[in-house]
């Protein structure tokens, strides 16, 4: 029997719409949760003092310093890199079997799971190439990790920007890279730093990777070449072995709120520079 | 005053392939200096694809290939030494839709200069105003040159569009139905804006609207089925063509 348009219609919205309803009471509900039970601890000092006692007490500096010091040195790698290989597949090739290949690869690599990208980093940066466990070992490996992302994203932002733009600088007797420079990469930009923000999302994120090739040292870094520990690693320890529930939610709250300031800002960037520009 | 006309490009046996269509047949066409050739003829004709390979923006799409020679004051514009980036900058194009850069209007105008390195202050000011004069723009955007090109009307980008060629100083312009998307006022705006630009330049107008090609081109060109049919004087061809399809043709029984 066929129901009638008016209420698949009506049923489409319900579902569709509860749906909706869902995701973001489940979003609100985790971020909630935790931040009523991590706001509590979660002060000024906390952030600013030392851990002690294995982070049964104190604070987390060491953890907030290598918590921006592994993403920062993530991105540093990656972003460049992603970008120019993005740049590259988009404007500089013609579509063959070698762009396909490439983008196969980087989409497989997208889809591995990151511990794999852990135990290579550690395989290879900490013992053959003798980094140890150190924010260069773990800012290469996460590198390596949010490569994938990048690629995709911005290439996506790339062949997004419309056709008449290129022939008319093309046109004007733009080389292929003057046409890049001017046009492409102002206007593809939204969606580039779309993809590095998640890129820096994902390595602030990350436990496996950063507890195989950083390790978990809670002193202040000296150098890229020391051991560090990120937040998501140290409420991981925390909470896993048990050593303090209060500090890892504490943790918690200040790694959710990292990741909201994150975003806020590159969202509020990204307004000004499409602002200045119309 | 009278300039004397010589032969500005020389087109002999050109074809044009896409993979292994051919778009245009054995053209041999000679384009005089100081004048307009309009191209006529139905859609598919070929008259867009012969405009950009008198550029070479036919080589942006992939699987095309010429055959034949265009001369351009008899210098072969496809010979390997010739480098495209300069020869773009002598034949400028106009697309068949405005399409303004998302940059200011005196971005727009001077983007072809500043690629060729030419940052000096004065001397853009100067190119951005005598441009859009000579676009017939200035007027309207003397006061709002930093506005966003993409927030002009259409007949408004197009004449950037204009501005923007003739900002480099080209020796010819190429129109592909630069008036397919504009008002009757914009379209002749623009088409006084090419009478009064014959005199310094050689122009060669791609047109659907054969009245258009009627009113302003001093010669005329009707291509068919990716032949040139008929070239002549405008007058000629639009009282006594020579070619029965040429008559078809203007007197609107196809195409």
């Amino acid at each position: 029997m066929r129901i009638p348009p008016k209420y698949t219609q009506i049923g489409a919205i319900a579902i569709l719409g509860a749906a909706s309803v869902l995701t973001v009471a489940i979003l609100i509900f985790i971020i909630v949760f935790v931040l009523q039970k991590g706001l509590p601890i979660l002060s000024i000092n906390f952030l600013f003092t030392n851990p002690s006692d294995m982070g049964r007490s104190g604070g987390i500096l060491p953890i907030l310093i290598g918590t921006i010091l592994l993403p920062l040195l993530a991105i540093i790698i990656a972003a460049p890199l992603g970008i120019g290989t993005s740049v590259y597949l988009a404007e500089f090739t013609s579509e063959s079997r070698v762009t396909r290949l490439i983008r196969f690869g980087t989409d497989c690599l997208a889809g591995v799971p990151s511990i794999i990208f852990g135990l290579f980093g550690f395989i290879f940066f900490v013992t053959i190439l003798g980094m140890g466990w150190s924010i260069m070992s773990g800012g290469l490996s996460l590198a390596f990790m949010v490569l994938p992302t990048i690629i995709r994203t911005s290439e996506e932002a790339i062949r997004s920007v419309p056709k008449a733009y290129r022939e008319v600088s093309f046109s004007l007797g733009a080389t292929r890279w003057q046409t890049v420079r001017k046009v492409i990469l102002p206007n593809a930009l939204p969606g580039i730093v779309t993809g590095v923000i998640l890129g820096i999302g994902r390595s602030i994120e990350e436990t496996a990777v950063v507890i195989f090739t950083a390790g978990s040292s809670l002193l202040i870094p000296t150098s890229v070449f020391d051991s560090t520990r990120t937040m998501a690693v140290h409420f991981y320890i925390l909470a896993r072995e048990g050593l303090s529930m209060e500090n890892a939610y504490g943790t918690a709250a200040a790694l959710i709120i990292a990741v909201l300031i994150v975003n806020l800002s590159a969202y509020l960037l990204m307004h000004r520079f499409i602002a200045k520009r119309n | 005053m009278i300039q004397e006309k010589r032969i500005k490009i020389d087109i002999r046996h050109l074809n044009l392939y896409f993979f292994k269509e051919k778009i245009l047949k054995d053209i041999n066409l000679e384009i005089s200096s100081n004048q307009i050739l309009g191209i006529i003829g139905p859609a598919g004709s070929g008259k867009t694809s012969f405009l950009r390979s008198l550029n070479r923006m036919n080589e942006l799409e992939t699987g095309s290939r010429i055959e034949g020679q265009i001369l351009l004051d008899g210098i072969d514009i496809y010979k390997k030494e010739l480098n495209v980036v300069t020869l773009r900058k002598r034949v400028g194009i106009v697309f068949a839709l405005p399409v303004a850069l998302p940059m200011s209007i005196y971005e727009n105008v001077v983007y072809g200069v500043r690629l060729s390195g030419n940052n000096d202050k004065t001397h853009l000011d100067e190119i951005v105003e005598k441009s859009l004069s000579e676009a017939f723009l200035w007027d309207e955007v003397k006061d709002r040159l930093s506005l966003s090109g993409l927030r002009l009307s259409g007949g408004q980008q197009q004449r950037l569009c204009l501005a923007r060629v003739l900002a480099m100083k080209p020796d010819v312009i190429l129109l592909d139905e630069p008036c397919s998307g504009l008002d009757p006022i914009s379209t002749t705006w623009i088409e006084d804006a090419l009478t009064e630009l014959k005199k310094l330049y050689t122009i060669i107008l791609v047109t659907n609207n054969t009245m258009q090609a009627a009113r302003v081109a001093d010669t005329t060109a009707f291509f068919l089925m990716g032949e040139l049919m008929e070239v002549g004087l405008t007058k000629k061809i639009f009282t006594d063509p020579v070619k029965k399809e040429t008559n078809d043709y203007i007197t609107g029984r196809f195409g």
